[in-house]
C-alpha cells in the first residue's frame, strides 16, 4: 500500500430542493490507497451514490474537500472537472453503459478518444487491454452480441486502458450470475494489485467480500464502520 | 473516420425510420428553397433578356422608365442632339410596343413589337435557326420565335399573318427568346414596329448609344444628359438593374418568391431541430456517459454537429438532384428555375448554416446533462 490516490474529508451534500430536501452525506470522510480495493456497503438510501458520485468527480459536494491525486476539485469548473476525470478516474457501471452502436474495441476506444489520443496508439491500447480482460477475440463483437459478463468485462477495460489512478465501480456484479460476478471481482482484483491505482466498489453483493482489502460501511449519510476484508469475511462465515 | 463521426453516423442511422423522415424534410424544405430561388435567378435573367442582348452602352429613355417593356415615348429629334455629342459614334432609335397579331384562322393574339434599324446598332433577334436577319429588310418581313409558332398559328419561314390589319411574313426564326409575360416578341424595321404599334414617326421609345472607342463612358453619359435634357441617359448596366429592381420588387414578385425560400427554411429548419433533439434526448444516458469519463463540451458539440452535417449533405444532395430536375423540366417555360453553380454552392451552404443551427436545440439540452445520471440509469 503506498500514496493516497482518493481523499475526501467532512462531505456534507443535501439533495433535492424545498420541502424535499435531504441531507445525503453529514460529515462522510474516506480515503483510497494505491494498490487498495474497497468495498462500500450499504443499504439503500444511505448516500452510496452520492458519495461515488462525488468521489468520482460528477458532483461537487455542499462542504468538505475532495483531493484526486493530490488535487483538491473544489474550485475547478465542469471543464476542469472533466478533464481531471478522463486523466485520473475510471468509471465501471452497474448497467454498463456500452455505446450500443460502437463495437468493444470503439467503446473502449472512447475513453482514449476523449483525451485526444491518436486513434492508431488508442486501437493498439484497446486490443491490449480487451485481451487482458479475456475479449480479445470479441474485439468486432456489438454489445447485443454479448453476454452481460463480457459487457462488464469491455466496461472495465474501458475503465482501465487509461490507466487512471482510481476506478469506481458501482455495483459491478449486480447483474451477473455468480460465476461471472466472480470473474469481475477476481479482474478488479487484478488491477487493485497495482500500487498506483485503488479501486473502490460499491456493492450489496456479500459474495464479492473476499476480493476486499478494507470494507466502508455507509448508513443515512455517515460512515459508521471500517474494517478490513478479512474480518468481514470471518464474520459472514459466522453468520 | 473519428470515433465521433462514426458516433455520430451510428446514432444518425440508427434509427433508420428517423432518418429517412429528416432527410425527407430536408429535402422538401431545400426543394423549395431551390425553386423560389431558381425561379428568382431565372427572372432576373429573363426581365434583362432585351438588354443584355443588344449591343447599346447607353440607353436614352423617357424620364420615370421603368423597365424595358415600359411604353413612354421620346421626340426621335433628340438622336441628333445625341450625335453632336463627342464621345457618341451611333444613336439610332428602338421602337417597342404591344400590338395585336391576327392569325391566318382569323382569331387575333397580342404580341410585343421590338423594332430597331436592321444595319448597324439595334436589337435584332439571336439564335436565329430559320431564315436570315437580312431578310427583315423585306417589306413586311417579321422575326418571331419557334416557342411561339402554335400561338402565332405559324409553322416556319415564309408565312404570313397580320399585324395591325397589315400583311406581314415570317422572314426570320429563332430558337430561345421567350418573355416572361408570355406575350411573343416580334422583331422588325424601326419603321415597321412604328406602324405596327401606332407610334407616330417622330417618336421612339429608346434611343441606343454606342460609344467612339476612345470615350468615356461616365464623360459621355454626363455630356448626353447636360445636351438633351428631359430624358434619362442609362448605362445597360443600370438599365438592366432599374429594369429588375421594378420586376422584382416594384411588382413584390421578388418578395413572394423571398418569401417562399424563407418558409422552406423556416420548415427544414424545425423539422432538422427536433430530429436532432429527439436523437440526443434518445442517446441521453450516452451522452452523460460520455460527459462522466471526461469528455469535454466540445467533444460532445461535435458529435451532435457531425449529425446535423451528416443530415445536411445526405438531404442537400437529395434535393440538389430534384433541383437538376425542376431546372431541367422548365429550361423551355417562360420562366425557367435556373441553377446555377454560385446558387447551388450558396444552396448547400444554406442547408449546412440551416442544420447546425438546429443542433442549437439539442446541444442545449445536452448542456443541461447531470452527469451522475450514470448511476441512476
Amino acid at each position: 500500500m503506498t500514496d493516497v490516490v482518493l481523499e475526501a474529508t467532512d462531505l456534507v451534500h443535501h439533495l433535492g430542493q424545498g420541502a424535499g430536501r435531504v441531507q445525503a452525506l453529514k460529515g462522510v470522510s474516506l480515503s483510497l490507497k494505491g494498490g487498495e480495493l474497497v468495498l462500500l456497503m450499504g443499504p439503500s438510501g444511505s448516500g452510496k451514490t452520492t458519495l461515488l458520485s462525488i468521489l468520482g468527480c460528477l458532483m461537487t459536494p455542499d462542504s468538505g474537500t475532495v483531493k484526486v491525486g493530490g488535487q483538491a476539485i473544489a474550485a475547478l469548473d465542469p471543464e476542469a472537472l472533466a478533464k481531471l476525470r478522463r486523466e485520473r478516474i475510471g468509471f465501471i457501471f452497474q448497467s454498463y453503459h456500452l455505446f450500443p452502436t460502437l463495437n468493444a474495441e470503439d467503446n473502449i476506444r472512447l475513453a482514449l478518444d476523449v483525451r485526444g489520443e491518436r486513434a492508431r496508439t488508442a486501437k493498439l491500447a484497446a486490443r491490449e487491454v480487451l485481451a487482458t480482460v479475456g475479449l480479445g477475440h470479441k474485439r468486432k463483437s456489438f454489445p447485443r452480441e454479448l453476454s452481460g459478463g463480457e459487457q462488464q468485462r469491455v466496461a472495465i477495460a474501458r475503465a482501465i486502458v487509461g490507466k487512471t489512478q482510481v476506478i469506481l465501480a458501482d455495483e459491478p456484479t449486480g447483474a451477473l450470475d455468480t460465476a461471472n460476478g466472480q470473474a469481475i471481482m477476481t479482474l478488479l482484483a487484478d488491477i487493485a494489485r497495482d500500487p498506483s491505482r485503488a479501486v473502490l466498489v460499491v456493492t450489496h453483493d456479500p459474495r464479492i467480500l473476499p476480493f476486499a482489502n478494507r470494507v466502508v460501511h455507509i448508513e443515512d449519510g455517515r460512515i459508521v464502520r471500517e474494517e478490513s476484508g478479512g474480518d468481514q469475511l470471518k464474520k459472514a462465515s459466522n453468520a | 473516420m473519428s470515433l465521433q463521426f462514426r458516433l455520430a453516423s451510428r446514432n444518425l442511422f440508427h434509427d433508420r425510420l428517423r432518418f429517412i423522415a429528416t432527410v425527407i424534410g430536408i429535402i422538401f424544405s431545400i426543394v423549395l428553397v431551390t425553386v423560389q430561388m431558381g425561379l428568382y435567378v431565372g427572372f432576373r435573367r429573363m426581365v434583362t433578356t432585351m438588354i443584355d442582348h443588344s449591343p447599346a452602352q447607353l440607353w436614352i429613355m423617357p424620364v420615370g422608365t421603368k423597365c424595358f417593356e415600359d411604353p413612354s415615348l421620346l421626340d426621335e429629334r433628340q438622336r441628333f442632339r445625341a450625335l453632336a455629342v463627342p464621345g457618341v459614334a451611333e444613336a439610332t432609335p428602338l421602337v417597342i410596343g404591344y400590338a395585336q397579331w391576327r392569325l391566318p384562322q382569323g382569331t387575333t393574339t397580342p404580341v410585343f413589337v421590338v423594332g430597331s434599324e436592321l444595319r448597324g446598332l439595334g436589337l435584332h433577334p439571336w439564335n436565329v435557326v430559320e431564315g436570315r436577319l437580312d431578310d427583315l429588310s423585306v417589306p413586311g418581313a417579321v422575326a418571331i420565335d419557334q416557342t411561339y409558332f402554335e400561338r402565332l398559328g405559324i409553322t416556319g419561314v415564309e408565312q404570313t399573318a397580320e399585324l395591325r390589319d397589315r400583311k406581314v411574313q415570317v422572314m426570320a426564326v429563332s430558337k430561345g427568346i421567350r418573355s416572361f409575360t408570355t406575350t411573343p416578341y416580334v422583331f422588325t424595321d424601326v419603321e415597321r414596329a412604328r406602324s405596327y404599334t401606332g407610334t407616330t414617326p417622330s417618336k421612339a421609345s429608346y434611343l441606343l448609344v454606342r460609344l467612339a472607342s476612345d470615350a468615356d463612358l461616365w464623360k459621355v453619359q454626363q455630356a448626353l444628359r447636360d445636351s438633351l435634357g428631359n430624358v434619362e441617359v442609362l448605362t445597360a448596366s443600370e438599365f438592366r438593374n432599374r429594369s429588375r429592381s421594378f420586376w422584382l420588387f416594384g411588382t413584390g414578385a421578388g418578395a413572394a418568391l423571398f418569401a417562399g425560400a424563407l418558409l422552406g427554411v423556416i420548415v427544414g429548419t424545425v423539422i432538422v431541430a427536433q430530429t436532432l433533439y429527439s436523437s440526443t434526448k434518445d442517446h441521453l444516458t450516452e451522452f452523460a456517459t460520455l460527459r462522466a469519463i471526461g469528455s469535454s463540451s466540445r467533444y460532445i458539440y461535435t458529435v451532435i454537429i457531425w449529425q446535423a452535417l451528416l443530415s445536411a449533405i445526405v438531404g442537400f444532395a437529395g434535393a440538389a438532384g430534384i433541383g437538376k430536375i425542376v431546372a431541367a423540366a422548365t429550361a423551355e417555360s417562360a420562366l425557367p428555375v435556373i441553377m446555377t453553380p454560385a446558387l447551388t454552392v450558396a444552396l448547400f451552404m444554406l442547408t449546412v448554416t440551416m442544420c447546425v443551427g438546429s443542433a442549437i436545440a439539442a446541444i442545449v439540452k445536452v448542456m443541461r446533462i447531470d452527469p451522475a445520471m450514470v448511476f441512476s440509469r
